[in-house]
This record gives structure tokens, sequence and C-alpha cells, in this order.
């Protein structure tokens, strides 16, 4: 992929342009920090690349319109922080429901309520896979710099437009708010096909036999889309057999498509003793510890940094517990992720949570003081 | 005798407060917890005053706060003067205080359900024109052809402004009123009415933002009462959603719209014919003002 130079970008931006690069030309949200400068950054390019921007009343609104702007042909972003993300949550239901792609960007901050709106956190993880209401799927990317940022938010467009459904970007402040470097690949290369092309005739908008493309309205097909259970025309039923099916359905197609949607990412030690499992801005603590364990010193030590974290990375986990006698989890929360890395691991390695939730990161040298019980 | 040693031992806001130099806001709540103190309570929605009022354990007011959720200012204030009537303390004045966004956009629902089932509070709107705590985002309140940073330049607010009067009056409460902090004994008189009257009152205030609008910190007052004279923001009351009455007007005719706008950057990109259409809907809201108004009521 022929790269342009590197630009200096801050993660906020970078999801922006992540977007832009994918294809989005609509954005609908409401001002909350520490993500407004994803708005204010829209409200610049997108009016330019014949985009629309509106700025909305309020959080439900912002993700109601994208919905929206999303059976209207476009494809469409919100992004928004811990209470707006709150208020958002029904919406975001209906929209794995009725199948309708759009992304959420939550740039995390010290909840709950208010909390300190300018902390980093990470909280919201249990958040984002059961905020909404119903036993749903749901697919969530946590970033670890301003360049996975970037690329993740194009994956997560992409994504979320071949299996329609809603994809949310789980930021926090720390790579929101911080500047690194970025190389901007050519754009044309980073959208995926586009929904509506090569529709066949008996198009069905939920069709039983698995996986369709969105068809905007407008666009020669007439359908129904409801928050109901619906058959495959779209039209509500309560029939126990199409219930099943369609919440089946739902879950089905994040199962086929796994490998495209769990991205994860090992560093360190082909055999560790010692493993690090995280996500977000902790991966940037654990990955200095790898350095120093592992590049400078060769300790078997090794860091498994989740991209995704919805559908959690089970497989992953295991592979790593099999080979492994500890796994590290640090978060910037109370232990969220840990219970489902002790799931996995099946008691095949000691899973250690390392937590701090006073609104400050994760050093490395509290990893390194925890890593030192089991190494030298 | 200074007035400020009159006033001293009415004033509930402690200096050191959290807001900026100029700030129209932290005047308007000066003279609102003058007026309705001592025996008040405020509930503050997400908004600038949510950070003048201080860090726990720090505080500039003078009487217990209660902070709450953006959309739900309204619904919180109905509760707490609810809840303090059950426990026979009716008598304590429960003032809201909310921004433009926690007025006009997010708060709206709440706001209406609390007009509409006539509680007993005050709702004072603070309205600095745009959401000024995350930075200058465009509100609902944000004038026609002002820049924000979610409409840069070569961007500008499209849309009137919402007339957040009209739907007060619409919805038929006892009181409601515009006020600014140029006029503060205005602003205390209208307050003070509010207080003596029971049900729901709405007091609309007009907050210069220096740092949002781009103007001069000292400028606030007269901005305040540019934005008067200019009929930019009319000062008028509304009893029982039907009778209209201006409080204060001048004898002349209003100052052109351009004595307002020239001393804020927020509209210095505005070209002459944007300028011309606002000033023609001001010409409309201005006409449709006296129409409902009517001659004896023009002060």
């Amino acid at each position: 992929m022929p790269e342009k130079k590197p630009v200096l970008m801050q993660g906020n931006e970078a999801c922006a342009e992540g977007a832009i690069s994918a294809g989005v030309r609509f954005y609908a949200g409401y001002p909350i920090t520490p993500s407004t400068e994803v708005a204010e950054h829209m409200a610049r390019r997108l009016p330019e690349l014949g985009g629309v921007f509106i700025q909305m009343e309020d959080e439900i609104a912002g993700m109601a319109a994208i919905i929206g702007a999303s059976i209207g042909g476009k494809r469409a972003i919100t992004a928004t922080s811990g209470p707006g993300f709150s208020l958002k949550q029904e919406n975001i239901g209906y929209a794995i429901m009725a199948e309708i792609p759009c992304v959420i960007v939550n740039v995390q901050r010290m909840g709950p309520s208010t909390g300190v709106p300018t902390a980093p956190s990470q909280g919201d993880v249990m958040q984002a896979r059961w905020g909404t209401h119903g036993d749903h799927p749901i697919i969530a990317f946590s970033p670890a710099s301003v360049y996975e940022t970037y690329y993740l938010t194009i994956a997560a467009v992409n994504l979320s437009q071949k299996l329609r459904q809603p994809v949310i970007m789980l930021l926090d402040e720390v790579i929101g708010h911080m500047r690194e470097k970025v190389l901007i690949p050519d754009t044309g290369k980073l959208m995926v096909e586009k929904s509506s092309d090569n529709v066949p005739a008996d198009w069905k908008p939920y069709d039983e036999k698995g996986l369709t493309p969105l068809v905007p309205f407008g666009f020669g097909h007439y359908y129904h889309v409801t928050g109901l259970f619906h058959d495959q025309y779209g039209f509500p039923s309560g029939d126990p057999e199409v219930v099943k099916r369609a919440l089946d359905r739902l879950h089905d197609k994040l199962e086929k498509y796994r490998d495209e949607i769990v991205l994860t990412n090992y560093v360190g030690h082909k055999e560790p003793r010692v493993a690090f499992v995280t996500y977000g801005c902790s991966v940037r603590s654990a990955r200095a510890v790898v350095k120093k364990a592992y590049w400078q010193n060769r300790w078997p030590v090794g860091l498994l940094s989740l991209q995704t974290v919805w559908p959690f990375p089970g497989r992953e986990v295991e592979a790593l517990a099999r080979q492994a006698d500890v796994i590290i989890v640090p978060e910037l929360n109370r232990g969220q992720l840990v219970r489902e890395v002790e799931r996995y691991s099946r008691g095949q390695a000691e899973v250690v949570p390392v937590n701090r939730y006073d609104g400050e990161m994760i050093t490395p040298d509290q990893l390194m003081e925890v890593l030192g019980r089991w190494l030298p | 005798m200074l007035v400020d040693d009159l006033n001293r031992e009415r004033e509930m806001i402690i200096s050191g407060h959290n807001a900026c130099p100029g700030c129209g806001a932290a005047l308007a709540v000066r003279y609102l917890t003058r007026a309705l103190g001592p025996n008040l309570a405020i509930v503050l929605t997400a908004s600038c005053w949510s950070i003048i009022a201080g860090a726990p354990p720090l505080t500039a007011l003078k009487c217990p706060i209660l902070h709450c959720p953006f959309p739900s200012a309204g619904s919180v204030g109905s509760g707490l003067k609810r809840g303090l009537e059950a426990k026979g303390k009716g008598d304590t004045t429960v003032v809201v205080l909310a921004g433009d966004g926690g007025t006009f956009d997010i708060g709206l629902q709440a706001l209406s359900g609390a007009a509409q089932r006539n509680e007993d509070i005050i709702f004072v709107c603070y309205d600095n024109e745009a959401y000024m705590n995350t930075g200058m985002q465009t509100s609902s309140a944000t004038p026609f052809g002002a820049r924000t940073n979610t409409a840069p330049y070569p961007l500008f607010k499209e849309g009137r402004k919402k007339d957040i009067m009209q739907i007060m009056a619409a919805h038929g409460i006892p009181y409601a009123a515009t006020a600014t902090v140029a006029f503060p004994d205005d602003m205390e008189a209208k307050l003070k009415k509010a207080q003596s009257i029971t049900g729901f009152r709405f007091i609309h205030v007009l907050s210069p933002c220096p740092p949002g609008w781009g103007s001069e910190s000292a400028d606030t007052v007269h901005l305040s009462r540019l934005a008067v004279q200019t009929g930019f923001f009319p000062l008028y009351e509304i009893h029982n959603g039907v009778d209209w009455k201006m409080t204060w007007m001048t004898d002349k005719s209003r100052l052109p719209l351009s004595a307002y706008l020239d001393r804020q950057r927020r509209f210095k990109q505005m070209d002459k014919e944007k300028i011309v259409a606002l000033q023609e809907e001001l010409d409309d809201e201005w006409y449709f003002l006296m129409n409902k108004v009517g001659p004896a009521d023009r002060c």
C-alpha cells in the first residue's frame, strides 16, 4: 500500500479521519468531553467533502439520526462519552435488531455519572457489551494508539456495512487526546464493497439464507424496518419459531465472520511464562514492560493486546493460557474484562488483575512490580 | 456607604469561583442569589456553572447545590420541591439553573413536563448562546450567522434562534420574563416578583461569554446593554402566557444591530447580506413582540 508522509494527529482526529477514509459522509452528534474533537473535526471536514454534519439537540438524537442516515444510504458515525453513551443505548439496540450499519465512538472517561470528564477510564467495557437490553451481539474495538485508532475506525465502518451491525469504537481519554504519528494511505482502497452493489432481484431485507446487503430506501425495494422481532421481509412476528430464528441470525453472522472481527496482536517471548492481556491505553504500559523484560533482558514475557474486546477473543486467550503460567490483566477499572480472561483460561493459568481507577494511567513501574513476583 | 457594602450581607456568591473573567453567568447568579436568598436550593444541570460552582470541598455559593444529569433539570427540580413540601419545608425556594443547552436542547423535554405540571419552581436559563463549557459548539440558542466550533468559518449557524419565551408562553405558566446583567434592578425585580408567585416560573437571562463570543471581558455589561438597545434581546415579562408587557424600552428607535455585532469576533466573518438577514429576522420578531404586547404595555 503506497503511503503518504506521516501526519501528526490527535486520537479523536484520527478517528474522524479514519471514518472519512472509509467513506463516512454523515455525522450527527452532541458535544461532550473528551470526544468533542471528533465532532469539531467532522464539522470542518465533511462540508468540504460534500458530506453532512448535524449538531443535534441531544445524545439520543445523535444516535437516532445516524440510524436514519444509514437507511438513507450514507455511511454514518457519531461520537460521545460515558453519559452520552448511556443515553444512546436504546437506539443502539434498535440498530442491532433492525440490522442498520452505524459506528458509535465512545471516548471513555471516569464514571459513573459525570465522574471526572477529563480523566481516562476503561469503565465502559461491560456497558459496551450489555448496555442495551436484550440478548444481543455486539462488536467493540479498543485501539491502543492513534495509528490503531485510524485503522480500526476504518475496519469498524467496513465491518458495520458488511455485517449490517452497529460497531462500537471504545477509545479512552488518553488515546483520544494524545498526538502521534499516523501514516495515511491512499484513500479509495480502504472501502469494502458498497452495501447496495449487486443486489439480486429476489432480495429480501432479512433473508433466511443469511447475510444480505442493506439496500437504502429509494433504491428499488420496498421493505419494512422495525425494532420488533420480524420475519425475512421485515414484518413483525410473534411466532416462536420466527423469533428464535431472528435472534440466532443476529448472533450467527458474527460467529461466521469471527476471523474478520476478532483482531489481536501478540508480541514477546514465544513460550511466555508470564503474559499480559490488555487493551486500549493500558497496552502502552504493558508494552513498555515487555520491551524491558523481553527485548532487553530476554525474560519469558509476552503481551496479547486486544484490538477487539467484543466479541471476546476467547480462543486466543485460551491458547495463551495453555502456554503461560500467569496472565496479568491491567485495566483502568475495578476489573471488567479480567472475568472474561478467567473464563477462557479455564484454570490453566493464574489470572492476576491489576486495576487502577483514580483517574490516572497504570504505569510501567506498577506492572514491573507485579511482574517481579514471578520473574527476577 | 458604598452600594457594595449594602449588598454584602445579601451576597451569596463568594469570590474565588471558577468563572472566566467577565463571565455574564457569574454576574447573573450573583443577582439571582441576592434576590432570592437566603432560603434557597439550587438544582444545577451540566453547564458552565457546574465548573463555576467549584470542585469539592470548595463551593462558590452559600446555598445547597444539587448537580444533576444534563437532560433532567426540570424533573429533578420538580422532585426536590415536592420532597421538601412533603417534609414541611415548602418555604424553600427551589431554583433550577441551566444553560441554554440544558434548556433549549437536551433539557427541553424535562422543562416542558415541569412547566405543564405547573411545578412550584423557578427555572432560570442563563443563555450564553452556545455550549461554552465544552468549547463553543452550536446550540439552538446560537443566533443566526454566528461562528462556532461545530460551524467553523466559512460555515455559520444557520436557522433562527429558538424562541424559548414563546414556547414557555404556550405552556401558559404563571410567570415568564427575560432579563440580562446590564439591568440588575430589572432582573432583581423580576426574580422577586417570580418568588412571590406560586407555580412554574421561567426567567431567561442573556449572559455574555467573553471567550465564546470573542469579546473583551470588560465589555460584558456593555454588550448586554447593547443587546437590549438594539432589540436583539428585549426585556419583557409574560403573565399566564397571555399578558405580555415590556419592562424596558428606548424612547427613540432601536440601535442598528451592527453596534452589537461589531464587538464580537463570533460575528466577524459575517457578510453584509447575512447582517441584513439577521436584522430583518430581528425586525420580524420585534413586530411580533409589539403585537403581543399591545400599545398600553409598551412601558
